[in-house]
């Protein structure tokens, strides 16, 4: 019971952020002086077209009470314009984008497979990677593996991700020819190929976040060896073995978890440069080609898009912690 | 009458800074960097003119009619053109690295500026207040990192009208976005401080919590403000670059290291020391920064624990 109410109100503490960030978004989109009907209303524009298209959007009501119809979407679908002429676009309705002639949803979901693939690839890749290289650094503090992984980890923090993309190209791509320059093919279509266009960006993402969790593990690690109840395990007669995986590991994955929970869900949320660097056409391709169109509807739903995931990973992440460590559950 | 208990000695804040870079070596080398890299930012404009090249003009002499490429070994590096030239307009890159690192460090700074000035005054406020103050402070910090803030400013970078000036809208948006990191720090190390006997001391004699904060937190919390600025700084650097890089930030023709990368796509086989330039000159920027934050950090405030974001 006390779990269920703990999992209740991160839920609906989550939906609060997610309203106020529908809110602001919307809010400053529509109060900026960008005509979207402009944009699509034909040329030459004539006023009365103008006002056609302004009434066909919906954009020609005070945005206020637009985005009570927006909201009202979501829940029940709505429908431009009427007539033969009407667009429907049915429940969960998070917008219409005119440019493109397809819902929102349509649209984000299209792009979803490429955009999941990259990241969560990237991701089980930096968190093996990098808790092993932490975990190792730690137990041998001091070695030549522990200074190696704390310089290529400075490395790794600092660099921008289209650098080490684009270098990555220019030396794996064009100069030894090992992998694509650019591009990406449905796992559906050819496993091998999907894999083969990813390994690059999984390896780039990787290097890039996995820098983060070795100097996390290995701090933690560094603090938690010190601590009584390793020494008993280890008086005990434990195998090194059990101490570290069992002992000494479970209470580093606390903010490991945290850590991961947000990187993953925000690069879900839009991998917008490592997409632009590799030429995917994930979410975050979608969100520039919302850009150059000035395609309002759908730059609103791509940030709310990548909200959703923002908040559901923190709130998974406060699951997870409630789980693991009980004492979470009490606050 | 005679305060009761003495605040912590402070004379000794900027002393205490520079022996802790002069004891860590990575520090060290970071704060060299940084100070090679503003003298760079501060003198463009001085250091073009004695090279005699500005970021802006054209120089067809310098290209190769055909392919548009730079004429001569690794991107055009020559006497005239320190570091090569742009491929296709033959722009001097020396001059396009020296001019985007005043956008770079102007944007990247006062970024900075706006957060902690923020970031202190909410969090010093929340922590000291307490109360309704203190719940609203944190859950507006709660809803603003619940934001995607780089999707959100890629596409407010798409619908912002061209009248406000580009560098004052990502000073403003970026610095905005990152007060809630510095209020969590200076928040809890207010609660720390407010516990001590030199501010109980000074409530007691009826110091109004205005004059509080300001005389006896604000100088005890220098320490953990330094370092949080001096790591933040390299992650609106690198912001700023981003947005240039993905076509949203300072526009053309302001030099700016994210937007010559962008540009460097198309010539990564052909010319790739236009890569290299700019990407170097981002790198040093940015690792420098960390070098001397973790120094910082390791020597005034060991406890803040890095928090990684990208």
């Amino acid at each position: 019971m006390a779990t269920l109410r703990y999992a209740g109100t991160r839920v609906l503490s989550g939906l609060g952020v997610l309203l106020v960030v529908a809110f602001v978004t919307f809010a400053v989109f529509y109060l900026l002086p960008t005509d979207p009907a402009q944009l699509s209303c034909g040329r030459p524009c004539t006023p009365e077209n103008l006002a056609l298209a302004r009434g066909f959007m919906g954009f020609d009501e005070p945005w206020w009470q637009q985005f009570g119809e927006f909201l009202g979407g979501i829940l029940t679908g709505r429908t431009f314009g009427s007539g033969a002429t009407a667009i429907d676009c049915s429940a969960p309705c998070f917008g219409y984008s005119f440019q493109q002639s397809a819902t929102v949803v349509s649209l984000i979901g299209d792009r979803l497979p490429v955009t999941v693939s990259l990241a969560v690839g990237a991701a089980v890749l930096w968190l093996v990677v990098g808790v092993a290289l932490g975990v190792v650094s730690a137990l041998r503090r001091g070695s030549v593996v522990d200074h190696l992984a704390s310089g290529v980890s400075v490395i790794g923090v600092s660099a921008p991700v289209y650098l080490v993309g684009l270098l990555g190209i220019l030396l794996l791509g064009f100069t030894l020819d090992v992998v694509p320059v650019s591009g990406y093919v449905p796992l559906a279509q050819s496993p091998v190929d999907w894999a083969w266009h990813l390994v690059l960006p999984w390896i780039v993402l990787a290097f890039l976040n996995g820098a983060v969790y070795v100097r996390l593990t290995r701090g933690q690690m560094l603090e938690v060896l010190n601590e009584d109840y390793i020494r008993t395990a280890r008086a005990k007669g434990l195998p090194e073995r059990t101490v570290i995986g069992k002992h000494a590991l479970r209470n580093v994955t606390l903010p490991l978890v945290t850590l991961f929970g947000l990187d993953l869900g925000g690069l879900l949320g839009g991998a917008v440069i490592t997409e632009k660097v590799f030429g995917m056409p994930g979410v975050g391709s979608l969100l520039l080609e919302a850009v150059g169109q000035l395609d309002l509807p759908l730059l609103l739903s791509t940030t709310l898009f990548a909200a959703v995931l923002i908040v559901v990973a923190n709130v998974l992440v406060d699951l997870v912690y409630g789980l693991l460590d009980p004492r979470a559950r009490l606050t | 009458m005679t305060p009761a208990a003495p605040p912590p000695p402070r004379t000794s804040f900027g002393s205490a800074l520079v022996r802790a870079v002069r004891d860590d070596r990575a520090a060290t080398i970071g704060a060299l960097v940084i100070a090679a890299l503003l003298l760079l930012a501060l003198l463009a404009p001085v250091i073009t003119r004695i090279t005699g090249q500005d970021p802006y003009t054209y120089d067809a002499s310098a290209l190769d009619p055909g392919s548009g490429l730079p004429q001569g070994a690794l991107g055009g590096i020559s006497g005239t053109h320190w570091l090569g030239v742009e491929p296709l307009t033959g722009r001097d890159l020396f001059a396009i690295v020296a001019h985007g690192a005043r956008t770079s460090f102007l944007i990247g700074v006062l970024a900075t500026a706006v957060s902690v000035v923020l970031g202190v005054a909410l969090g010093a406020s929340a922590g000291y207040l307490g109360g309704w103050w203190d719940r609203v402070v944190g859950w507006v910090g709660d809803v603003i990192f619940g934001f995607p803030y780089l999707v959100f400013m890629v596409a407010l970078g798409a619908v912002a009208p061209p009248s406000i000036p580009r560098q004052v809208l990502l000073i403003v948006v970026i610095g905005f976005f990152g007060w809630p990191r510095v209020a969590r720090v200076v928040r809890s190390a207010t609660l720390g401080l407010a516990r001590r006997d030199f501010v109980r001391a000074a409530q007691a004699m009826g110091s109004p919590p205005w004059r509080t904060i300001t005389r006896r937190l604000l100088p005890n919390l220098w320490g953990p403000v330094v370092v949080i600025a001096t790591l933040s700084i390299p992650e609106r650097i690198g912001l700023e670059a981003a947005l240039s890089f993905l076509g949203v930030g300072v526009r053309p023709p302001t030099p700016s290291w994210g937007r010559s990368i962008s540009d460097a796509i198309g010539w990564v086989q052909t010319d790739p020391m236009f890569l290299v330039v700019p990407g170097v000159a981002l790198f040093l920027a940015t690792m420098a920064f960390n070098l001397l934050g973790d120094g910082l950090r390791d020597a005034l405030d060991p406890r803040t624990a890095r928090q990684g974001a990208r």
